[in-house]
């Protein structure tokens, strides 16, 4: 009896420690958010530290559509941006009105209005899957951007519409002028959306948008409509790029057409690809990647949307599962603490594979000082160092180092891979014994 | 979640971008001016050319002793033609210690900096910028959302329109006039300016057609000629540049359509190489602040050096004019910071680039100046210059002083106190 | 009236033929692998480069030759070495490729001649006018360009339907297997078909260059056109593609010479619209406006309507 009461009372004290193991994740991301701004301080740091809470939002939105369900859409940010032009005019309007609704709720607005959008479109465009769907998406936001050069109240043109979002009603005597306050914001609303998207994910329509990116044929089978499942996935990614594009809206007080258009698109597509489409995380990785570079790579090279261009093709060629993908397949590998046999092999192959990227830069470098830019004069400065185009040897070293590094590559890599599966099967068989 | 560790993992990996992130140190010792245009992707070669100008008048101001005793410094920042990044690359600056940053291509980005130029500089006092806008010909920037730390040099639209249609009125020949222009802001700008103004000045002018097409979509613009020829116009009026501009004239010279052409942007890049391509010799007609050919010998020799050492012409004049007014500005004000400046600039009096009066206006931060119309096709000995290796370059028609383009303004600025 | 009808239409053909010697190649390259090649405006912007230099070394005719052949190369490269290894991570994965090879080849196209125009002249011997209708000159190019186009399609046609090689390539794209199995190399079929359907596109690339501006965006300019051709057209079906690409063409140019609004129609029938009403603004505007958006129109209509397109055997 004693023992049955001892167990009882430690069953709540267990299932407190098993609550805190499978949600701790959640509390640790809190905490990065809330500890992020303290380290990083500078006005860049903060601005970027924005940016990517917002991509995390969109990027994971369209995840939904793209890794969740296998609905690849070239047209996702036209439900961010119809969501940022919805914010922007209710806070115009809030403000001439002088309603009492604070900042941190406009988001919402914004989510119900990439709601609405993807209701009216959605009904169309997920009937069909695969490249129907996908083109029907570019039309459509083929179509939405060029109206907006046409509807000039709502998109307001060229110079878009403005607003000032230290006019709304205060709480807590926040302004939300200074960017930390708007950071906090849009970490908060950052967190609400993981939270709900990952909830999504685990809920039986996430599987069933599991299964009808698998086999959308063998789900009717079932019972389900494809239709309706792909529907729905489609309106809520709508949701969360709606309020995505809210908290853009908030941050730079300025929508115009490029929120819809197609490069935005593009952008998102990348992200999240690049980050992985198989996994949560992926999505949130690609985001934080490429808003770094999109904001500072441009100011080491003019050609940055040349490695953009080639980081993408590498990725779909060689790493499918994108950077999360390849964070997963060393995860077993950390629990059975065989790890460390990876680290000479990927060391060696990491070092090679550096050599020839170097070659290879400087290669496209000098090549573009060259052909574009031969009235500037052939000097350019590649990490710390001053080359001159015109000269036979800065070439020569390239070339050196490209096909020295190559050669290098192709004999660590089949180590490296050997590495991989005698660790993936060492771990393996951790697990079984 | 099934890999916990791999979350933590990568949560951490992903800070790593973030601890590179570094505001560069400069050298404390110079005068540091952010120009904030697309320097890649597909504005790039208008970009490049702005910072080559730039680049030059530091030059000019540095070789002359600097400013306060300090070396002028331009930074680029690439905003990929795109608003938001241009928020973005502005923040940078700021980061840097930069005060005084300079746009100009692209309204939209143009709106979206000066905007944010009131907002930040309401919120941040002591660490005020400046905006200078050396190309953003949105009127709405000097009136309706004029502010205080927006300062423009080029004449905006309205203001073209104006100087353009004072030359109208003396030419009897223009009898069926043409409007044809490029569906935003701009184009509805030009062709809104050209119908109020001519209904004033020469309400005899029948305005035969009002077209607005698409922006840098369309690739063939006969049907277009073809609507313009079935018109009878003997003139049109078009604010079209780039290739809008390129394929239009292609396709005009093409059906052998002959109209006087009055443009804004014939001379921009590309510009001269179509009309050169489609044979029409001194038909096209450009307002602008300056050419090459105008008999200034003070101009004519910069721009011998310019082209000397870029292999391009000059096509910025305003940005001589405001790279000196900002010298003079900062030695008058003997400060840095941007309030004291914006205080001397404006109201600010000049002789500029290539001769005659200007000034910038204190209601709204606009420079006024004498005003050119000129032609391109075979040159004289009177005109030294062509233009993009063409072998044609402009000849002045005529020039208006700046009072004859003078435009009210709708402004209400906010000044600080 | 009618002479704007006749050389709209003159036009509008002759927009559609050059459409069509792109979307025919793209059409061969979708039934084969299945997805849209995006790179394919790519490959006519690299035609329209190659051929604008080595017209500056030997002149216009030499690169009307070289230039398709030498692109067709390009691509069957990139199949051979690109597409072939991303087939085994799915469709997406292969249009994703492609989408980064768009962006790729316009990168190396700027870093290479820049990103303003370049001056692609139309040779001497086509610089004249061929006929005058009513008042307006046609120039001979033009024409030029609609032989070579028309040419170039029934020598498509001729091959795919009356010779061995065509045979073989119409069977390897709907049955590839059993084609294999006969004995015939089908991945080097593949290769082929994809580095025929580039040189298609290179071709319109030389001939259109000097017509219209050749510069770095002409791929993003036309590209997402294409798409549209061959969705209505119908996936897999040529004479599809030419019908469809007609159709765009001739809605283009003519759309374009309409200045009718919905306001004007809400008018012939008495009624007027409040010109301050919001509802203003959208029947304010004009087909002329709203042209280049008519084709995307199309393509959502087909695609929720009738998804294999107009001629098309098979979805997607």
């Amino acid at each position: 009896m004693t023992e049955v009461a001892a167990t009882r009372a430690a069953a709540p004290v267990r299932s407190w420690l098993a609550a805190l193991r499978r949600h701790g994740l959640w509390l640790v991301a809190a905490l990065l958010f809330l500890g992020l701004p303290l380290v990083f301080r500078s006005g860049t740091a903060l601005t970027m530290m924005s940016l990517m809470g917002i991509m995390i939002v969109f990027a994971l939105s369209y995840n939904m559509l793209l890794g969740q369900t296998g609905l690849l859409s070239f047209g996702h940010a036209v439900y961010y941006g119809l969501g940022a032009f919805f914010v922007v005019h209710a806070m115009n309007a809030i403000i001439r009105a002088k309603l009492p609704i604070p900042l941190p709720a406009m988001p919402l607005i914004g989510g119900t209005a990439g709601l609405a959008f993807a209701v009216i479109f959605g009904s169309v465009s997920t009937r069909r899957g695969g490249t129907a769907f996908a083109m029907i998406s570019l039309g459509l936001a083929e179509l939405v951007e060029s109206s907006s050069l046409i509807l000039r109240g709502f998109f307001g043109g060229e110079e878009g519409i403005t607003t000032n979002r230290t006019r709304l009603f205060r709480l807590f005597d926040w302004n939300f002028g200074p960017q930390i306050q708007v950071y906090y914001l849009i970490a908060g609303w950052c967190l609400i959306s993981m939270i709900a998207i990952y909830a999504v994910t685990h809920t039986p329509f996430g599987r069933m948008c599991n299964a009808v990116r698998e086999n959308p044929e063998r789900i009717e089978f079932i019972g389900c409509s494809r239709t309706m499942v792909r529907f729905i996935a489609f309106c809520l990614a709508g949701f969360f790029a709606g309020i995505a594009g809210g908290l853009a809206a908030i941050n730079f007080e300025i929508v115009n057409a490029s929120y819809v258009g197609l490069q935005q698109s593009g952008i998102v597509l990348l992200a999240a690809y690049i980050g992985g489409i198989g996994h949560f995380i992926g999505p949130v990785l690609g985001a934080i990647l490429v808003t770094y570079l999109q904001t500072m790579l441009s100011d080491v090279t003019e050609i940055w949307q040349l490695y953009f261009g080639l980081m993408f093709i590498a990725v779909v060629m060689f790493a499918p599962g994108g950077l999360a993908g390849l964070l997963m397949i060393h995860v077993p590998l950390v629990r059975a603490r065989v790890l460390h046999l990876l680290m000479l092999p990927y060391a060696l192959l990491l070092a090679a594979s550096s050599i020839a990227g170097v070659g290879a830069i400087v290669i496209v470098e000098l090549a573009h000082r060259l052909t574009v830019k031969a009235t500037e004069g052939a000097g350019v400065r590649l990490f710390g160092i001053s080359l001159e185009a015109e000269s036979a040897w800065p070439w020569l070293v390239a070339v050196a180092l490209v096909a020295g590094g190559g050669l290098l590559t192709r004999a660590a890599w089949p180590p490296a891979t050997r590495a991989l599966s005698d660790a993936t099967a060492a771990a393996h068989w951790a697990e079984r014994s | 979640m099934r890999y916990p560790n791999a979350l933590l993992i990568s949560c951490l990996c992903s800070l790593v971008p973030i601890v590179l992130v570094q505001t560069p140190v400069f050298a404390q010792d110079t005068v540091r001016i952010a120009y904030i245009d697309p320097l890649s992707g597909g504005g790039a070669s208008i970009g490049e050319v702005g910072v080559k100008t730039f680049q030059f008048m530091a030059d000019e101001i540095n070789a002359k002793g600097g400013v306060l005793g300090k070396k002028l410094e331009i930074v680029p920042y690439d905003n990929k033609l795109n608003p938001q990044e241009s928020l973005v690359q502005v923040q940078k600056a700021i980061d840097a210690g930069i005060r005084i940053v300079t746009q100009g291509n692209g309204s939209s980005v143009a709106a979206a900096i000066s905007d944010f130029a009131a907002k930040f500089n309401e919120r941040n006092p002591g660490k005020e910028f400046l905006f200078l806008n050396y190309a953003a010909v949105d009127p709405v920037l000097t009136n309706d959302k004029c502010n205080y730390w927006h300062f423009r040099w080029d004449a905006n639209s309205d203001i073209k329109m104006e100087a353009l249609t004072n030359y109208m009125k003396t030419r009897p020949s223009i009898k069926k006039l043409y409007l044809i222009n490029q569906d935003y802001s701009f184009g509805q700008a030009v062709r809104a300016a050209a119908k109020t103004m001519l209904s004033a000045k020469r309400p005899d002018i029948q305005i035969v057609g009002d077209e607005m097409h698409p922006l840098l979509k369309i690739t063939d613009f006969a049907p277009y000629v073809a609507k313009i020829k079935a018109s009878g116009a003997d003139s049109a009026v078009t604010g079209n540049w780039g290739q809008d501009f390129a394929l239009l004239l292609k396709a005009a010279a093409d059906a052998g359509l002959q109209v006087d052409w009055y443009t804004y942007y014939a001379g921009g890049t590309g510009g001269p190489t179509a009309i050169k391509q489609s044979g029409v010799n001194h038909r096209v007609f450009e307002i602008s602040e300056g050419h090459a050919n105008i008999p200034h010998q003070a101009s004519q020799d910069f721009e011998g050096v310019f082209r000397a050492k870029y292999e391009i012409g000059l096509i910025y004049p305003r940005v001589v004019n405001q790279m000196r007014m900002l010298a003079a500005a900062i030695d008058e004000a003997k400060s840095l910071e941007a309030p004291k400046i914006a205080a001397k600039l404006e109201g600010m009096k000049v002789d500029v680039f290539n001769g005659g009066d200007g000034f910038m206006r204190k209601d709204d931060h606009q420079f006024f100046q004498p005003m050119y119309i000129a032609s391109f096709g075979e040159r004289s000995d009177k005109e030294p210059f062509d233009e993009e290796k063409t072998g044609w370059g402009w000849r002045i028609i005529t020039r208006l002083d700046a009072e004859n383009t003078m435009l009210p303004t709708s402004c209400k600025m906010d000044r600080p106190s | 009236m009618l002479e704007l009808i006749l050389i709209s239409t003159l036009n509008g053909v002759l927009f559609g033929m050059l459409l069509f010697l792109m979307a025919s190649g793209l059409t061969l390259i979708f039934s084969m692998m299945g997805v849209l090649n995006f790179a394919h405006a790519s490959f006519y912007m690299l035609g329209a480069f190659f051929g604008f230099q080595i017209s500056r070394y030997v002149g216009f005719w030499p690169a009307l030759i070289v230039a398709p052949p030498l692109v067709g190369v390009v691509g069957a490269l990139v199949e051979r070495y690109g597409l072939r290894n991303v087939h085994r991570h799915g469709h997406v994965a292969e249009m994703l490729f492609t989408f980064g090879l768009a962006f790729v080849i316009e990168e190396i196209v700027q870093m290479i001649w820049g990103k303003a125009p370049v001056d692609y002249r139309i040779p001497a011997l086509l610089d004249f006018t061929a006929f005058t209708v009513f008042s307006t000159n046609y120039p001979a190019y033009k024409l030029f360009m609609l032989v070579i186009s028309i040419g170039i399609f029934i020598v498509l046609l001729a091959v795919l339907t009356r010779t061995r090689v065509g045979l073989i390539i119409r069977a390897s794209l709907t049955h590839p297997n059993m084609v294999a199995m006969l004995g015939h190399n089908v991945p080097r079929v593949f290769m082929l078909v994809f580095g025929l359907g580039c040189a298609l596109a290179a071709v319109a690339g030389v001939i259109a260059g000097p017509a219209l501006v050749t510069q770095s965006n002409m791929a993003g300019l036309l590209g997402p056109i294409l798409f549209v051709i061959v969705v209505i057209g119908g996936l897999g079906s040529l004479p599809g593609a030419f019908i469809a690409s007609l159709l765009i063409g001739l809605i283009q140019t003519f759309a374009v010479s309409v200045n009718a609004s919905l306001t004007d129609l809400i008018g012939t029938f008495g009624l007027t619209l409040d010109a301050r009403s919001p509802l203003a603004e959208l029947t304010n505007v004009t087909v002329a406006q709203i042209a280049p958006v008519i084709p995307y129109l199309l393509l959502v209509l087909i695609l929720v309507l009738r998804p294999t397109g107009l001629f098309g055997t098979r979805e997607t």
